[in-house]
């Protein structure tokens, strides 16, 4: 089957479950980012704490999403909000783990002349070690992303739809098409939006952040 | 002012500052010197409370620190630190302003004090202060460094090691601007080095720290001259040997010129000028065979006879003034000013030729008075 008679057969159905796709994981991921970001600013002022916890948290990240899934939809149904709470946990580790990395990893050096110059520790977080953690959340946000895009191919395991819809179908009914049609969509996604992503940092971070760091 | 009472500071039980007395006055260049690990960092950085003391008062004009709070004592007191800390990801006008925005400046007097500011360390506003720290030498972050810490117009800056990571060439440049800077600004400074050269150049006062006590305090012409303490005459090294005293002893033998150039009475202008030309100075010095001098060419004699088939001998400074090695230099010196002759020449005993006093002589004994010995390079 060709990709026009593909989109002939699918095309609607295919922006659809696209569109679904996306909403999945703009909410987690954005929800994830909230919680991942206040945690990791949290626990950067408890490093000693926070090499304890993080690495705890990492083994969290290891249950196979479909376990959890499965286990939420036990208790929560097939409603969005399972999908939703799920991805949102997976994709908090990887933006926690890099925003407190980032933070932590500000030169000390800085930290001190922002002393020095009578800030308190509100102002030198935010005027001094955020910024300067900047491509470090980045690349755990972008990291979220991605995976946030393949893992919400299980949500139609529990029929809520996306990208997943296609591929589950695919494979009951051994139609690879099917499957194609779900898994390159997924992959363009998420590139395209790992490419956003850069594009946003490249944006936001200033000439001084650039290059030859 | 700035009054020390008894201060000390423990780390773990171990005594890093003990039981220090100070007191500094308003407008003064203070030094605080000594070995690594002898407390400096830790006496400067009591003063702006980034390290809290165990014990005694510091009091600024009458108000004991411990009674401000620690972020608004700071922003009333600049901070240079030698690894300078401008904030990479805020523009150089961004970093100047830190503390002014913290003291909540309105935005024209902001912009007033940039220009200004960079204005006196001679970088452009319109060249530099769109620019990122990374986009600036080394010397230009350090001055802005020190810019950042004098635009809130504190009177007090506190500077620790600032230029230690400077080559010589900036070092001393930023030295002398400093210099300029703190007579016209009339800031207190209180500046940590372990570079006694530097301290010996800046300071009003050197103090000089060892195991987290205080050795001396003493103007540096003091110091030089009356070291309290072994471990400073140490310290001092070559400068030590340098006091007035020792110098008005220095005999010619001493300061001269020794490697000099001897060239025989019948060698050709153009023969003498390429020997001269190949080596550091820009005259040579004619002898007969008994090695008894006949006068001294200079370059700039040979280039205005032009005489290529005359004996060299014939186009000599032939009636050069001739001091005895032993003699004292400061009297070489005098006679040299006052029959206002360029050059002398330094015998031994047995009326050889052993060196040359020229006017490069005088300016590199003066020079090592007030610098110490240095490889000068002649
Ligand atoms: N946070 C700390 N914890 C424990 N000991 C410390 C701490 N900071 C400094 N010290 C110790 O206090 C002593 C004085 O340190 P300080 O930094 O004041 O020395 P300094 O004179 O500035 O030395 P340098 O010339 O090497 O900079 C040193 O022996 C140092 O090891
Ligand atoms: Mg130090």
């Amino acid at each position: 089957m060709g990709i026009i008679a593909f989109l002939d057969q699918y095309g609607v159905r295919l922006m659809k479950a696209i569109l679904v796709h996306l909403q999945y994981v703009f909410i987690s991921v954005a929800i994830g980012f909230v919680i991942a970001f206040v945690l990791a600013i949290v626990l950067s002022r408890y490093p000693k704490l926070s090499s304890i916890v993080i690495p705890v948290l990492g083994i969290f990240q290891t249950i196979p999403g479909l376990v959890f899934i499965g286990v939420l939809f036990i208790y929560l149904g097939m409603k969005p909000i399972t999908v939703i709470i799920a991805l949102g946990v997976y994709a908090v580790f990887p933006i926690l783990k890099n925003t407190y990395t980032g933070i932590i990893n500000v030169d000390p050096e800085l930290i001190e002349a922002a002393r020095g110059c009578g800030m308190n520790s509100l102002q030198i977080l935010y005027k001094i070690e955020i910024p300067n953690a900047m491509s470090s959340i980045f690349s755990g946000l972008r990291m979220s992303t991605i995976y946030t895009v393949s893992w919400a191919v299980l949500a139609a395991m529990i029929g809520l739809g996306g990208l997943g819809e296609f591929v589950y179908r695919g494979i009951e009914t051994n139609n690879n098409t099917l499957i194609i049609g779900g898994a390159v969509p997924a992959a363009i996604l998420a590139m395209t939006l790992g490419y956003l992503i850069d594009l946003i940092e490249d944006k936001i971070t200033p000439r001084g952040l650039k290059g030859g760091r | 002012m700035i009054t020390f009472t008894n201060v000390s500071k423990k780390y773990d039980e171990i005594t890093v500052v003990d039981e220090l007395n100070l007191s500094i006055e308003d407008g003064e260049f203070v030094i605080l010197i000594g070995p690594s690990g002898c407390g400096k960092t830790t006496t400067l950085k009591m003063i702006n409370k980034l390290i809290e003391m165990d014990k005694g008062e510091i009091h600024i004009d009458d108000k004991n620190i411990s009674d401000i709070n620690g972020d608004e004592l700071r922003r009333e007191i600049g901070y240079v630190i030698q690894q300078i800390g401008l904030f990479p990801n805020l523009t150089i006008k961004e970093n100047i302003l830190v503390v002014p925005r913290l003291l909540k400046w309105k935005e024209e007097k902001c912009d007033k004090r940039v220009h200004e500011l960079l204005e006196l360390v001679g970088m452009p506003y319109e060249e530099n202060a769109m620019k990122y720290p990374n986009e600036l030498s080394g010397g230009q972050q350090q001055r802005i460094g020190v810019l950042r810490a004098l635009a809130g117009e504190p009177p007090i800056i506190l500077m620790d090691e600032p230029f230690g990571a400077l080559d010589p060439v900036t070092r001393e440049s930023l030295q002398d601007e400093l210099k300029v800077l703190q007579k016209k600004l009339h800031k207190t400074i209180i500046f940590v080095t372990h570079d006694m050269e530097e301290a010996l150049k800046m300071a009003d006062k050197i103090v000089f720290m060892s195991d987290g006590k205080i050795l001396q305090v003493a103007s540096p012409e003091e110091m030089l001259a009356n070291p309290a303490d072994s471990l400073i005459t140490d310290f001092m090294g070559r400068h030590a040997v340098t006091t007035e005293e020792q110098y008005h002893d220095l005999t010619c033998k001493e300061v001269m010129f020794k490697e000099l150039i001897f060239v025989s009475e019948t060698e050709k202008p153009l023969e003498v000028a390429s020997k001269i030309k190949k080596s550091d100075h820009d005259m040579a010095v004619i002898v007969d065979e008994n090695a008894a001098p006949k006068g001294v060419v200079t370059l700039d004699l040979i280039k205005q006879f032009q005489q290529a088939d005359k004996k060299i001998v014939e186009i000599a400074d032939t009636e050069v003034e001739k001091v005895s090695e032993n003699k004292l230099a400061k009297d070489a010196f005098n006679q040299m000013i006052k029959d206002n002759k360029n050059y002398l020449l330094v015998m031994d005993d047995k009326n050889k030729v052993t060196g040359l006093i020229t006017r490069d002589v005088i300016t590199n004994s003066l020079a090592r008075l007030v610098w110490g010995d240095m490889d000068w390079a002649l």
